[in-house]
């Protein structure tokens, strides 16, 4: 039973960048049963169950159709726009709900921040994951309304899981300054709303990218959004490819923001149950 | 074992308390502006000076070590910086500055059912809570019908836990925890408040673990059962440690601690301004061991003594000393006059007089003791002397199984707690019919 006894070292944290990967490892169960947990609790107590995660971008996307493409007549780079839209809301929703949920995850969890240890980051990573399973069932809708507009998948899905893969590390990059900077400011409650109201129409999901003016693409594309949006749309309903040196970009600007992100969130994590 | 399991060296920790901003959360839009200030150079604007920076240290300079096995009481008063030690132990919040090592797996239970959720099943909730504690999912699986077992809610495990009583939901909170396994356990007194039923099924439990080698941690300010459980006792006081050893001293020295300054003895120096009038007056009250010992700790097995010290200064008085024993909170338990063969009716001469009187072991309860000692002439009656609770004493339980208490490790009710002598015989169904007809017929 007993094997060579770790060693537990309690004392002050002295460096400044330290992501502390090998902590989260070792608790990835706990990492998973959270995200469980949000997700079962979320939808047993839901007579539509599931079925939310649908609506909701299903909703925006009639919504938006009836106004920028009817009303406003935006052009929608010869897709029909239903399509258009929805392509960039599947990513967008994800993406606006994961900051909701996980830029909160830390207060909504400072019963057991208070009273028991475990790495911090695992609060918003499990809130960031758990939002997956709604991922699915809108993409689910995607794939249906493909079917009735008749655009078939190329082999150009196959990079999907790529483009997934980079909205998950922007929405836990935003999602970790956001969970740390709320603990101490509760002005974030407020402000919130306004960031993702903003952010989307920064991102090309109503308009398309192409209708920002080439000089002003560099900065465009500081947005991450703005790589991830239009690389699901090309993937799924065959818009211009991303041009790869803009898409480095908007990589970069991830990746920066996420390490940033880890060691800002890890060095607040040490005063979360102090202040909280 | 002499294995150290729990080092630790020169923890502190300091808070900086801002006055005048309680709220704790700063606000974004204050702290803005305060560093637009501090860039144009207008530090020390009125804005902050209103603020006054204050240091606090909960815990300061905190050294001690614990061997594999030990089971160390830490107790003090409330804000003496129990609960910050516990939580930087437990990797709640950081040290300010020095060091804490710890071998083994450590398990923290501040609480229990840590992150219970209403709406999941007992079943689920085990798997949850169980992960929080730090179990891995393979050592629920292992040991998941005995967590079920323990907690006897079997029949209502596929129900969210939201519908069960409070009871039942204690009852399976408690079974998760119960079931950690490691070798370092952190345990709050928080734990213990609750039904008696529940505390006593907590304290049992850390005792056991004391037994298999694992080492405990048991923060508390409930001294009867920090005293029944820990051989060693931290005493914290703001911040510091002020001591640290066996229980009966240090739980000793906790009562004197702060406002309330009754101890084992009281001495008078000056007899012009001792107690009493001008037949006698009282120079020492003492509490004491059977060796001899003056002591504020005394072991509930144990015979002690009140030791009362009388200066006749008027011959021609039959004079008793006259003891009342009173609980903390529970009134006047007894009182009891000196029945001194010799001294019973002969009037004393002028000089010094030490009463002892002898109280027997296993006869007070648990827990704080006050003595009130009178000198009393009978006949005619006249008070001499009369002090109230002059001497005070802790009685306490180390629970080693051959106290009243047995192997019960709750909260026992009575204000004495004599050993009575017991005797049980089985009885096999067949005899039992005959000795209730044979009880029968020797009543007719």
């Amino acid at each position: 039973m007993r094997q060579s006894p770790a060693v537990v070292v309690i004392e002050p944290s002295r460096s400044w960048f330290d992501l502390k990967l090998k902590a989260v490892w070792d608790y990835r169960e706990l990492l998973y049963f959270l995200a469980w947990r949000d997700l079962k609790a979320r939808y047993s107590q839901t007579v539509m169950g599931l079925a939310w995660a649908v609506l909701q971008p299903l909703f925006m996307m009639l919504v938006f159709t009836v106004i920028f493409s009817k009303i406003a007549r935006l052009p929608s780079d010869g897709i029909p726009y239903p399509l258009f839209a929805y392509a960039a809301l599947v990513p967008w929703t994800y993406f606006s709900k994961s900051l909701d949920r996980s830029g909160f995850s830390i207060v909504a969890e400072s019963n057991l921040i208070t009273k028991i240890y475990f790495p911090r980051l695992i609060v918003p990573l499990s809130a960031t994951l758990g939002g997956l399973i709604d991922f699915a069932i809108a993409f689910l809708l995607m794939v249906v309304m493909m079917v009735w507009f008749g655009v078939f998948p190329t082999w150009k899905l196959m990079v999907l899981p790529f483009y997934l893969l980079i909205t998950i590390l922007a929405s836990l990059a935003v999602s970790l300054w956001l969970s740390a900077l709320f603990v101490k400011y509760r002005d974030i409650s407020a402000l919130m709303p306004i960031l993702i109201q903003i952010w989307m129409f920064a991102s090309p999901i109503v308009y398309p990218s192409s209708m920002i003016p080439q000089e002003w693409q560099g900065l465009y594309n500081i947005n991450p959004m703005v790589g991830i949006i239009n690389g699901f749309r090309w993937a799924l309903v065959g818009t211009p490819a991303p041009d790869p040196a803009l898409l480095a970009l908007n990589i970069l600007t991830i990746a920066v923001s996420l390490l940033l992100g880890m060691a800002y969130f890890n060095r607040r994590a040490n005063t979360f149950a102090d202040v909280i | 074992m002499g294995d150290i399991a729990i080092r630790v060296e020169h923890l502190s920790k300091k808070y900086e308390i801002v006055m005048g901003n309680s709220r704790g959360h700063s606000g974004l839009a204050e702290e803005m502006t305060q560093g637009v200030r501090r860039m144009l150079g207008m530090g020390g604007g009125a804005g902050s000076s209103s603020l006054r920076r204050e240091e606090i240290w909960p815990v300061r300079d905190v050294s001690f070590e614990v061997q594999c096995g030990e089971i160390v009481g830490i107790i003090g008063r409330n804000g003496a910086g129990k609960s910050t030690l516990l939580k930087i132990l437990s990797r709640i919040i950081e040290p300010t500055s020095g060091r804490a090592q710890m071998y083994g797996r450590v398990g923290t239970l501040l609480e229990v059912g840590m992150g219970f959720h209403p709406q999941l099943t007992g079943r689920d909730n085990i798997y949850l809570s169980g992960i929080i504690y730090g179990m891995k999912k393979q050592e629920i699986d292992k040991r998941f019908d005995e967590i079920v077992a323990f907690s006897g809610v079997e029949k209502y495990i596929d129900t969210p836990v939201k519908r069960y009583s409070s009871g039942m939901y204690v009852r399976l909170a408690f079974a998760v925890g119960a079931h950690m396994d490691c070798e370092v356990l952190i345990v709050d007194e928080a734990l213990a408040v609750g039904d008696s039923q529940f505390q006593k099924k907590c304290l049992d439990k850390m005792h056991d673990m004391g037994e298999h080698g694992r080492t405990v941690l048991f923060v508390s300010h409930n001294m009867d059962a920090v005293t029944r459980l820990c051989k060693r006792v931290i005493l914290l006081d703001q911040g510091k440690v002020i001591a640290d050893g066996s229980s009966h001293e240090v739980v000793g020295t906790y009562m004197h601690v702060g406002a309330s300054s009754v101890r084992g003895f009281k001495e008078w120096t000056d007899l012009t301004t001792a107690p009493g009038d001008d037949v006698a007056r009282l120079c020492a009250v003492r509490v004491k061991t059977i060796n001899g010992r003056i002591a504020d700790v005394i072991d509930i097995r144990r015979t002690f003594a009140i030791e009362v010290e009388i200066e006749v200064l008027k011959p021609g008085w039959v004079l008793t000393p006259n003891l009342e024993f009173y609980s903390d909170g529970e009134g006047c338990l007894f009182e009891s006059f000196d029945m001194d063969p010799v001294w019973r009716s002969r009037s004393r001469p002028v000089g010094r007089y030490v009463s002892t009187a002898w109280v027997p072991g296993n006869l007070l309860s648990e827990g704080a003791h006050f003595v009130t000692v009178h000198c009393v002439s009978i006949d005619p009656f006249r008070i001499m002397i009369k002090v109230e609770e002059v001497v005070g004493f802790r009685v306490v339980d180390n629970y080693e199984g051959d106290s009243a208490r047995g192997d019960f490790t709750g909260e026992m009710v009575g204000v004495v707690r004599p050993m009575l002598k017991w005797a049980t015989q089985f009885v096999p169904r067949q005899e039992s019919a005959n000795i209730e007809r044979g009880e029968r017929g020797t009543g007719l």
